[in-house]
């Protein structure tokens, strides 16, 4: 059945919640009102209070009371209402779940979920429209995730609710609504740690994730269309563990590699990226790797300058002929 | 309390201007003229009208993402807020911020702001400011019942207190963080108890009633100038609109509260009941009350053709004003 982004989200909660019962929801306005995007709706009339539970604006607590219930073996999946709030619960992310169980000896271990919806392009202004990322792929311990399509969405949820370490979800919030797709029913994982060619091409490699992937695709087949170019595009779909084997194998084909994502250019995942095939795929390369990201700048209110600030398709083509033709 | 018919005059304007501003901008945004996420505060005027007319050009306030009220009742300009709602140039941000981060430091608006709570250390740091400096300017800071959940509240009442800072935290209690009714979430009922865990004073109000307010003010920025430390005030109030406008399209009408609830607060309007107060103390009569009213009308005007005449910032400037 064609089903939204936000919908395989929704779906994949409910079979997690039927299928363990350590599995719990937390965040702001989640329960009674299915959170303020509708991400959780349904869960409270389908597992009841206990198990769906409002909380107070508190994004430390929400995030500390996640880990304190995940080490005794609860499933915790916790909401940040934006991605832009969770700088607020940053020390119980990155100093007590990442390093859990790295300081327990391996004794304990934290399986928290922290969703996050992210993204610009919906006029949020600089704390609602953040891409915060980049905050977080650097943190041993952690992993992080970013579903582009409708099918990951459902399946690296299910994967992340599953898996033994604490994971940050970012769900692109402008996919929401704005994606369908057929949905297979029932229980399918996608793996975290995985990429996924979305379009196999030999000239050029895109490697990209999350919102910026509908753009990349965007691009790749207008210049198939007009240049005769074929662009292999390339989705991360987990930032932590990068897949470091499908990054290298596409720059080692294609020899010309361009990233894409809307997080800043500076600090971004595409650094490590650019910085990951120097070294091991150097001699395979025709050009220098290049990247197409938001301006290093925050993300202002007026459309216009977000519209400037966040990459687009015609960014993103103008980076493919400009790399194609070195 | 005797209070001065400039002043009252002064509140009504206040309120007037509120109501006008945000009934205007809830039409636009409805009507997709204006972008992006817009809060209003219809109903509650009479807290950022009350407090703000206790204080002087300079002390200072901070403000919330429900903040068009607090700036107006503290100065802010209708015409330069409004071409900032438009993500226009002219605006008080260039367009960078939007209607969830104006701020006018010349009059001691410190900004609205997008992450709820942040505004409470940023007030303690000003009052701290103002106390090193030896000058007896206060801080009011505005904030909700849900930023009482954050522990930049806690964090901000113990120190104020511990340093007797000149600043009044003002909660405007609706009864509601976004979707979540607060008795759902909260420890106390009122928010004026939490006062007592910190050592300041924690006095109730009528949040409807600007008279009360502002006399509750008026003592507490007294007592700030003199050096006898904070109070919270926790003005007791309503917001007669969505938490954002727009919101019903998505969760439907009436999705976490009753309309005979909504209908039930909009019979204490804080306009009607000040006028109404006017008229039976025969304070103010109806004609200077509404010349006050055709005056704003006109403001509102005015603030909407510059805001639609106002250009939008170019490309070229996304990149300024990141650093000093
Ligand atoms: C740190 C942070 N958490 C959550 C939000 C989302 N949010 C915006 S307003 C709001 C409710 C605030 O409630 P309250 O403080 O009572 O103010 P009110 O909206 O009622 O005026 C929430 C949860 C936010 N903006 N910032």
């Amino acid at each position: 059945m064609e089903q939204t982004y936000i919908k395989a989200i929704n779906i994949a909660l409910h079979e997690e919640m039927r299928r363990d019962e350590n599995v719990f929801i937390m965040g702001e306005d989640v329960a009674d009102l299915g959170g303020a995007f509708k991400a959780t709706e349904g869960l409270l009339a389908a597992f009841g209070e206990e198990r769906v539970i409002d909380t107070p604006i508190s994004e430390a607590l929400i995030v500390g009371a996640g880990i304190g219930a995940a080490v005794l073996g609860m499933r915790p999946v916790v909401e940040m209402q934006f991605a832009d709030f969770i700088s607020c619960a940053f020390d119980q992310i990155v100093n007590m779940a990442a390093t859990l169980r790295y300081r327990h000896g391996g004794k304990a271990a934290c399986p928290l979920v922290v969703r996050a919806p992210s993204g610009a392009g919906v006029h949020g202004a600089l704390f609602h429209s953040q891409n915060p990322e980049a905050w977080f792929t650097r943190v041993p311990g952690l992993k992080v995730v970013a579903p582009a399509t409708v099918y990951d969405a459902k399946g690296l949820l299910k994967s992340a609710i599953r898996d033994g370490n604490p994971v940050v979800y970012f769900e692109h919030k402008r996919l929401y609504r704005s994606i369908k797709e057929d949905l297979p029913e029932g229980d399918f994982t996608v793996p975290i740690g995985v990429a996924e060619i979305r379009k196999e091409g030999g000239d050029l490699s895109l490697i990209t994730y999350g919102g910026t992937l509908g753009p990349s695709l965007d691009a790749a087949r207008i210049v198939e269309k007009e240049d005769g170019l074929a662009v292999e595009v390339l989705d991360l779909r987990t930032l932590l563990p990068l897949d470091r084997e499908a990054v290298l194998a596409t720059a080692r084909k294609t020899g010309k590699v361009l990233i894409v994502h809307e997080d800043r250019l500076t600090g971004g995942i595409g650094g490590e990226i650019a910085a990951l095939i120097s070294e091991h795929a150097f001699e395979d390369l025709d050009g220098p790797v290049r990247r197409v990201a938001a301006l290093d700048t925050h993300v202002a209110f007026s459309p216009p300058l977000e519209q400037t600030i966040l990459p687009d398709t015609n960014r993103i083509l103008e980076a493919i002929r400009g790399l194609a033709a070195y | 309390m005797d209070i001065t018919k400039d002043k009252l005059l002064e509140m009504y304007r206040s309120m007037q201007r509120i109501r006008h501003f945000e009934s205007k901008i809830r039409d636009l945004a409805t009507a997709n003229e204006i972008p992006g996420f817009v809060h209003v505060s219809i109903g509650e005027e009479a807290s950022a009208a009350g407090i703000c007319a206790a204080l002087r050009k300079t002390d200072r306030i901070t403000s919330t993402h429900r903040g068009h009220g607090h700036l107006i009742a503290k100065g802010g300009r209708l015409d330069k807020m409004m071409a900032e709602i438009y993500g226009k140039r002219g605006g008080y941000c260039k367009g960078k911020g939007g209607s969830m981060h104006i701020v006018d430091f010349s009059l001691g608006i410190l900004g609205a702001n997008g992450i709820v709570g942040a505004g409470l250390p940023i007030a303690t740091g000003s009052a701290l400011a103002a106390q090193v400096a030896g000058r007896d300017d206060v801080t009011a800071c505005f904030f909700g019942d849900g930023a009482s959940n954050e522990g930049t509240f806690h964090e901000s009442l113990n120190l104020a207190s511990v340093w007797k800072l000149p600043v009044i935290f003002v909660c405007e209690n609706n009864g509601f963080g976004e979707f979540t009714p607060m008795r759902t979430v909260t420890s106390v009922s009122d928010i004026a108890v939490r006062a007592r865990a910190h050592d300041l004073p924690g006095v109730i109000v009528d949040g409807n009633d600007v008279l009360e307010v502002f006399k509750v003010a008026s003592e507490a920025v007294a007592r700030a100038r003199a050096g006898e430390g904070p109070t919270l005030i926790e003005c007791k109030t309503y917001r007669w609109e969505g938490h954002v406008v727009g919101e019903a399209a998505i969760l439907g009408e009436y999705a976490y509260r009753s309309k005979e609830e909504v209908d039930s607060w909009k019979l204490k309007c804080p306009l009607i009941r000040f006028e109404k107060w006017c008229a039976e103390n025969k304070k103010i009569d109806a004609g200077e009350l509404q010349r006050i009213v055709t005056e704003t009308e006109k403001e509102l005007d005015e603030a909407i053709a510059f805001a639609r005449s106002s250009e939008l910032p170019a490309a070229s400037e996304v990149t300024d004003d990141v650093f000093a």
